[in-house]
């Protein structure tokens, strides 16, 4: 029994049982693995993606969830990494070990789309779904403050 | 990706070769085989060099530290570039093979490891005097060709230049016809650049990996596929020492996908056709496997240990080995005009690296080599083990070492259990295994900070002078466990439990430090900040503990007990400066905490405020000041102790692994908590460049977290911390 879908502008489809965290078809049968796995358990932000516009952590959502839908990825963020976010963490210097990083951008992504000029609290308050466990923390409040200002 | 090297053993003294490339180089670091430096041969074979040039004036540099986001990837290869006066657009940086004779590291007795936050200091050296070399022999080339005498000649970013007739070459040019000479030119320390004609050194590159890290192509082991892979878990036994003894394979084996289930020594091993047949069958498992009761953790409570630990170490009848001393503290100690004593207490720590453990391994079909895809922080280790468990010799280990989700010491233990995992799959599957660990895996079988106790002692002279400091540890072994051979080779000493523990760079003329051997059988590992960060709790807090007994300022305390290290009062005074220590803050407090970790200078202040009610303790500023000597790429060092200030925060906080009938109670982030983007303080950081010779980056400012919040809570409260973390519960408890 497939599942259709898209990513990131592309039609996809997979076989994978419908209770299948979305995370593992994404990295392993469409071998987009920009998006990570840290915890499985929808408490570290490693495998954020945007469904339908809005951002999703993927270990947490079913194969049975997303027929239909539109998932976006951060290879499909932009197609040479000049999303105004990724300018601005590579401006900042913000990956240490880069492992959260997708993670990172994706929310950061969903939170401008929604707040294009958001205040460093609410930075905060929406950013602290994602774990870094390099405490890169003031980079990216930094990063997400200048892309904010630059795009 | 690395060349396979068919004979690396044949790789002699004489290590400079012409390769296929061009003009290539290679040297032995001194100290061993008797190669102290360039020696020189001509050689037709692209064996695997530093450097080497090709026409078109791409320059390859070998890259020997591994990369888990403390920036060695660039560091390293930036300071032979500099010496070489390469223009770095035209470098490309290649992982080195695992060839310790050429790439070991001189910090670890030429092991190939990443570690102690020593890459910079052990090569910067060597990689110096060789880009230096080979400088020189495109110079000495470049002035045959045009005909002028050498010392006419200079350098641009790859580039000779003749000013006289205004003529110039590349590198690529020269490299395309260039002799290399029977024996490499020598360079005496004062041939080498001066600071300030620096164009890489010190100027803040942009690390090479970060571009792949925003745009998801950054390749870590976990996200790579090898044609006919299949997918493997793996369930351990609770305790470390445990093996399966019934397993009932019939609800795994019985998921769509699942190939087999596999007995290992230490566990059991499901294979499948896609990863979530073999994440499901592995949650089949864990019901149907019985284990032996075998291992010494088997009725191990962490919170009981920790007392025992406590009593020990206060009890001057327990047995202990002297660590280290100064001057005469047994005779001294009881002619004290008066003493004073503390304990302080850490618990068990995790290092959560984002990326979960995993490696993929593709075992012949004939058993006698092995191809292996990690981010180990050793390719030494991660090729000897796999080595040894097939039996097969190290050479037919090929190792491609993969960028690391974050390391902080869980990669470096000698057994490489991750990378083992997939070996034995592998070699059971006949196909290439990508093993994967879980989340609850990876805490399962965490390899953790040790708990330990510490009983402090400190006699002071009729005048109140600190005369006397004794310091007993009661600890859990690191160094016997995660690494038997270094902890051999090192005579016994349990370096990783016990480093930090005297009084470095203190006017204490008479101090002795004793370890009290602890073995609980639980799994442990060095961890970012390694044993300075409950040594330096111990030692810090006490010194604090000590001047406001006695009345005074704790920095005017620490910076008297300082006065022969002018290196470390610069990093005090600055620090002080920068957070205008002194000043009153309206219910918030600061507290004070300095390090000499492995050379380089820290000292940190941190600002708290403490909710009464509920034991919060919030960290509002932290204020660091760091003398690592020449800082090779200043804003990575800013950005390191960002790092270690907040990994240090949630070990100070709220990080704590509790240990229960021997196995591990916590299992993902819900019940064990790391810091997140509102727990983090505002970060004030101030690199001081000396030229002194590089020290340390990566973990420096982690220890200074626990004593500095302490500190703060002292200063608040009168209430002085013991048992790191302070959990809200144990902040209540302390407030009475
Ligand atoms: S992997 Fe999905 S939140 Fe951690
Ligand atoms: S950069 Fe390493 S976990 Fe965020």
């Amino acid at each position: 029994m497939a599942t259709s879908f898209t990513v990131n502008g592309k039609a996809a489809t997979t076989d994978a049982p419908p209770a299948t965290p979305l995370l593992w078809v994404i990295r392993e049968g469409l071998k987009l693995t920009g998006t990570k796995f840290g915890c499985g358990t929808g408490l570290c932000g490693a495998c954020m993606v945007h469904i339908d516009g809005k951002r999703a952590y993927s270990c947490q959502t079913q194969v049975s969830e997303i027929a239909g839908k539109s998932v976006t990825t951060i290879e499909g963020l932009s197609p040479d990494s000049s999303h105004p976010l990724q300018k601005a963490w590579l401006a900042e210097h913000v990956p240490q070990c880069g492992y959260c990083q997708s993670g990172q951008i994706m929310s950061a992504a969903d939170l401008l789309k929604q707040k294009p000029k958001p205040t460093r609290d609410e930075i905060v308050e929406h950013m602290n779904t994602n774990i870094c466990r390099c405490g890169t923390y003031q980079r990216i409040v930094r990063a997400v403050e200048r892309a904010a200002r630059e795009s | 990706m690395n060349k396979p090297l068919k004979h690396p053993t044949a790789l002699s003294r004489r290590q400079v070769m012409i390769g296929a490339a061009g003009l290539s180089f290679a040297f032995a670091l001194p100290g061993r085989a008797g190669a102290s430096a360039l020696a020189a041969a001509r050689s037709g074979k692209a064996l695997s060099p530093w450097v080497s040039i090709a026409s078109d004036g791409t320059i390859m540099i070998m890259s020997a530290a591994t990369e888990m986001g403390q920036g060695s990837m660039t560091s390293l290869p930036l300071v032979l570039a500099e010496e070489l006066d390469a223009d770095w657009s035209k470098v490309k940086i290649v992982t080195a093979p695992a060839v310790e004779a050429i790439y070991g590291n001189p910090g670890f007795q030429g092991m190939m490891y990443t570690a102690g936050s020593n890459a910079v200091t052990s090569y910067y050296g060597p990689l110096r005097i060789f880009g230096a070399q080979v400088r020189r022999v495109l110079l000495d080339n470049a002035a045959k060709t045009l005909g002028v005498p050498v010392d006419e000649l200079t350098t641009e970013p790859s580039l000779v230049v003749h000013s006289k007739s205004g003529r110039r070459l590349s590198y690529g040019e020269i490299a395309a016809t260039a002799e290399v000479p029977a024996k490499a030119p020598e360079i005496k320390p004062d041939q080498l650049k001066k600071a300030k004609d620096f164009r890489l050194i010190t100027k803040d590159v942009m690390r090479v990996e970060l571009p792949g890290k925003v745009n998801g192509t950054a390749r870590y082991s976990i996200d790579l596929h090898v044609p006919n892979m299949l997918y493997g878990t793996v369930l351990r036994a609770p305790v470390e020492g445990s093996v399966p003894d019934k397993i009932d394979e019939a609800k795994a084996k019985a998921i769509a996908g699942v190939v087999r289930i596999v007995r290992l020594p230490y566990g059991v091993g499901t294979l499948a056709e896609t990863p979530w047949a073999a994440f499901e069958a592995r949650r089949a498992l864990t019901q149907s496997v019985t284990w032996t009761r075998t291992g010494t953790a088997w009725g191990f409570d962490s919170d009981k240990g920790i007392e025992r630990f406590a009593a020990d170490a206060k009890n001057p009848a327990r047995m202990s080995t002297e660590w280290s001393r100064i001057g005469d503290p047994r005779a001294q100690m009881p002619k004290a005009a008066s003493t004073l004593e503390a304990e302080y207490r850490c618990d068990y720590a995790y290092h959560a690296q984002m990326e979960p453990l995993n490696a993929i391994a593709s075992v012949s079909p004939a058993g006698d080599a092995v191809e292996i895809w990690a981010g180990t922080q050793s390719q030494t280790t991660a090729t000897e083990a796999p080595a040894k468990i097939l039996g097969i010799s190290k050479d037919k280990v090929k190792l491609h070492d993969m960028l690391m989700g974050g390391g902080f010491g869980r990669r470096g233990n000698r057994d490489v259990d991750f990378i083992i995992d997939a070996v034995l799959m592998s070699k059971e599957a006949g196909r290439p295994v990508k093993v994967m660990w879980t989340r609850e895996d990876d805490f399962a079988n965490g390899r953790f900070r040790p708990i330990s106790a510490h009983a402090l002692k400190a006699g002071f002279d009729p005048s109140g002078k600190l005369s006397t400091w004794q310091h007993r540890i009661a600890v859990d072994r690191v160094g016997a466990y995660m690494d038997p051979v270094r902890y051999q080779a090192a005579g016994g000493k349990d370096f990783i439990a016990m480093l930090g523990a005297d009084l470095k760079g203190y006017d204490v003329p008479h101090q002795l430090v004793e370890q009290l051997y602890r073995d609980t059988g639980v799994r442990t590992n060095p961890l970012r900040g390694i044993s300075f960060i409950a040594n330096r709790f111990a030692t810090e807090s006490f010194v604090d503990e000590i001047a406001r007994k006695r009345g005074i300022d704790p920095v005017a305390y620490h910076l008297d007990l300082l006065k022969g290290t002018p290196r470390a009062i610069k990093v005090v005074e600055r620090v002080v400066q920068m957070a205008e220590w002194g000043k009153k803050r309206e219910g918030r407090a600061l507290g004070f905490a300095y390090l000499d970790y492995s050379g380089s200078q820290v000292a940190g202040i941190a600002e708290i405020s403490l909710n009464r009610t509920n034991g919060e303790i919030k960290v509002h500023n932290f204020w660091c000041t760091i003398d690592c000597g020449v800082a090779v790429q200043p804003d990575n060092v800013v950005a390191q102790q960002e790092s270690s200030i907040v990994y240090g925060l949630g070990v100070a906080l709220t990080e704590v692994i509790t240990i229960k009938n021997g196995a591990v109670e916590q299992s993902n982030f819900y019940d064990y908590h790391v810091p997140r983007m509102k727990d983090v303080p505002a970060m004030h950081i101030e690199v001081i460049q000396t030229d002194n010779h590089p020290t340390g980056a990566g973990q420096m400012a982690t220890p200074l977290v626990a004593p500095a919040i302490a500190g703060a809570v002292a200063e608040l409260t009168g209430v002085r911390l013991r048992h790191t973390p302070f959990t809200p519960d144990r902040v209540k408890k302390a407030l009475g």
